[in-house]
């Protein structure tokens, strides 16, 4: 079952880093794999052209009514105008998550645990750029403890075609893995100010 | 009848309301559609294109959504069951072929996915506008059916209910989607084919020497025959009379206007399909559909939490209109909340249907997104003092 009654959810980045893929993955292993309820919508307006796209879930252990998602509990950005644009909505006390290498944070909101990691590089060491969306989605997993690894996992195998399955898989286990390292040091040595991460920046 | 497995995608899926209603119209057995892109209904169809290869049938991108609208009903003719897909601008463009497949009684299905207007309006935005025009927007006396789904899941499961009906009473069924429920993600679950119950065409039994066309049984609705099965058949949107023919006289002309909207009133009442909860002790009665229900339903639930005895009416079929039901209802509450996203249109069938037994309050929105439920709470609260 899910943790948490009701989370709201925002992933936002260009368009072509597979930002609505990333959140119908999550919304299929919360509805299908781990047995709770999840609806996804996604901005269509005219600001989803030009490069950017987003998108939103709603997870909650009841049947979702209000499909909007109104102050997200959980954003994740993959870009720096994402950033800008969304983190002005995050609900005090939540949880920022963001690619690293594209955005750059000067002030964390307070009360706003912020994550970091650097999605696109650990994609290319998989050969594969593309596949950042599914490492972010992995990194999501481990961070925030929503939803059961396992459940994530099926729904990566369930949404890619046959012969981009293997791929996806690593780049799932990767962000995983790279967000369980995090989680283990941040248990060990406690949370900073900035943004958490393995990488202290130069 | 059960459906043709080969149409039905069993299984547990996360899709979005318009790709579960493309799922839906290949489980109910359309094995054509015709359609003319537009925002934000195209997924239905590029859907169905992508996936009638393997199942066996035929999609044709028609020049414009009046092409779309009458090739379905060359395809009803042969046979087939099909369906078009459009938003706002292209069904007003299909208004005209909805007046002739009313008149010419072929069983097909219109699926609108609502976005606001008027004109080109709100091309990737949701609105529930075109209510009345589903209605009302071709010339002329004669009735269809609209049913209003609220999530994936129904935009599933309501499109077989749709072409089920519209071969049952042979009229055209319009699937009122709208572009919050077209575009939303949420789990679907596609049973098996020997679960999924669909209505066959209702063929002639006679043979060819004694058909006649426009003959209504016992439910004043006719019998069919396909092209090439060697009847003879004549379809006009002239007035016709029992053989198919046009005659101009008083007589043909109240006859068949009169049955093609009674031939509809069993739905009016007895079988409407409607969503209902605490009325027994309702004070006010919350009245909504498509996806302004879910918004409302939590409305509903603060105002129980607030000690106020609300009750959900929603509907699901909106035309032929619930009329009985509301009427009853007028008898015994104190008001009925209308929120929807226009300005008030099917609002204006409670206030009729009410005929003055409850208060009738309209919660209009001009479309662009969702009421916000506190909008609906605030009328509820007042409707209720």
């Amino acid at each position: 079952m899910l943790q948490r009654v009701l989370t709201e959810i925002r992933i936002a980045g260009f368009g072509g880093q597979g930002v609505i893929l990333a959140a119908a993955v999550i919304g299929k292993a919360a509805a299908i794999f781990q047995g709770g309820y999840a609806t996804m919508t996604q901005s269509f307006g005219p600001e989803a052209r030009g490069g950017s796209s987003s998108a939103q879930v709603i997870l909650s252990t009841e049947p979702i009514l209000y499909p909007y998602v109104t102050q997200p509990d959980i954003l994740v950005v993959m870009s720096q105008e994402a950033y800008t644009r969304f983190a002005p909505q995050l609900k005090p006390g939540g949880v920022l998550i963001m690619e690293q290498d594209l955005v750059r944070v000067d002030k964390i909101p307070n009360g706003v645990r912020a994550f970091g990691v650097p999605a696109t590089r650990l994609a290319e060491q998989l050969g594969r750029k593309v596949v950042l969306n599914i490492v972010m989605t992995g990194f999501f997993t481990a961070v925030t403890n929503l939803l059961d690894a396992d459940a994530v996992r099926q729904a990566v195998d369930d949404s890619v075609p046959p012969a981009m399955k293997k791929l996806n898989l690593q780049a799932f286990d990767k962000g995983l893995e790279y967000g369980s390292m995090l989680m283990t040091r941040l248990a060990e040595n406690g949370d900073s100010e900035g943004v958490l991460t393995l990488e202290v920046e130069a | 009848m059960h459906a043709d497995p080969k149409g039905v995608l069993t299984g547990v899926h996360f899709l979005d309301g318009d790709h579960a209603c493309c799922e839906g119209t290949l489980a109910a057995g359309a094995r054509f559609a015709a359609g003319y892109p537009i925002t934000p209904s195209t997924e239905v169809v590029e859907r169905f294109a992508a996936r009638i290869p393997t199942v066996g049938g035929v999609f044709i991108q028609m020049e414009d959504e009046l092409a779309a609208s009458i090739a379905i009903q060359g395809a009803v003719w042969g046979g087939a069951k099909a369906f078009t897909v459009t938003s706002g601008p292209g069904y007003s463009l299909m208004m005209e072929h909805i007046g002739l497949a009313a008149m010419t009684e072929a069983p097909c299905v219109f699926v609108n996915v609502q976005r606001g207007g008027p004109s080109t309006g709100l091309p990737t935005l949701p609105a529930q506008a075109d209510m009345m025009q589903a209605r009302w927007g071709s010339h002329g006396d004669y009735g269809i059916i609209a049913l209003c789904p609220n999530s994936p899941q129904e935009c599933f499961d309501l499109t077989i209910e749709g072409f089920n009906l519209a071969e049952e009473f042979r009229v055209p069924v319009m699937m009122m989607l709208d572009e919050c429920v077209g575009h939303m993600t949420e789990k679907v679950v596609i049973p098996p084919a020997d679960q999924i119950e669909v209505t066959p065409r209702r063929f002639t039994k006679k043979p060819p020497a004694e058909y006649r066309p426009y003959q209504p049984a016992a439910d004043l609705v006719p019998d069919m025959v396909k092209a090439g099965d060697g009847y003879r058949f004549h379809i006009t949107g002239l007035t016709h009379d029992e053989r198919g023919y046009p005659s101009m006289n008083v007589e043909t002309q109240d006859r068949l206007v009169r049955r093609l909207q009674d031939k509809l009133k069993p739905l009016a009442d007895g079988r409407s399909l409607c969503e209902t909860a605490d009325l027994d002790d309702a004070e006010v009665v919350v009245v909504s559909y498509g996806i302004t229900s879910r918004v409302a339903q939590r409305a509903l639930q603060q105002a129980r939490k607030q000690g106020i005895r609300a009750g959900k009416f929603r509907i699901i079929s909106a035309w032929p209109f619930p009329a009985g039901r509301i009427r009853e209802l007028a008898g015994r509450v104190k008001a009925f909340v209308v929120p929807e996203l226009n300005m008030g249109q099917m609002v204006l069938e409670v206030e009729r249907a009410a005929a003055g037994k409850a208060n009738v309050i309209s919660i209009p929105h001009a479309g662009g997104t969702v009421h916000n439920p506190d909008v609906i709470l605030k009328a509820i609260v007042e409707a209720a003092r």
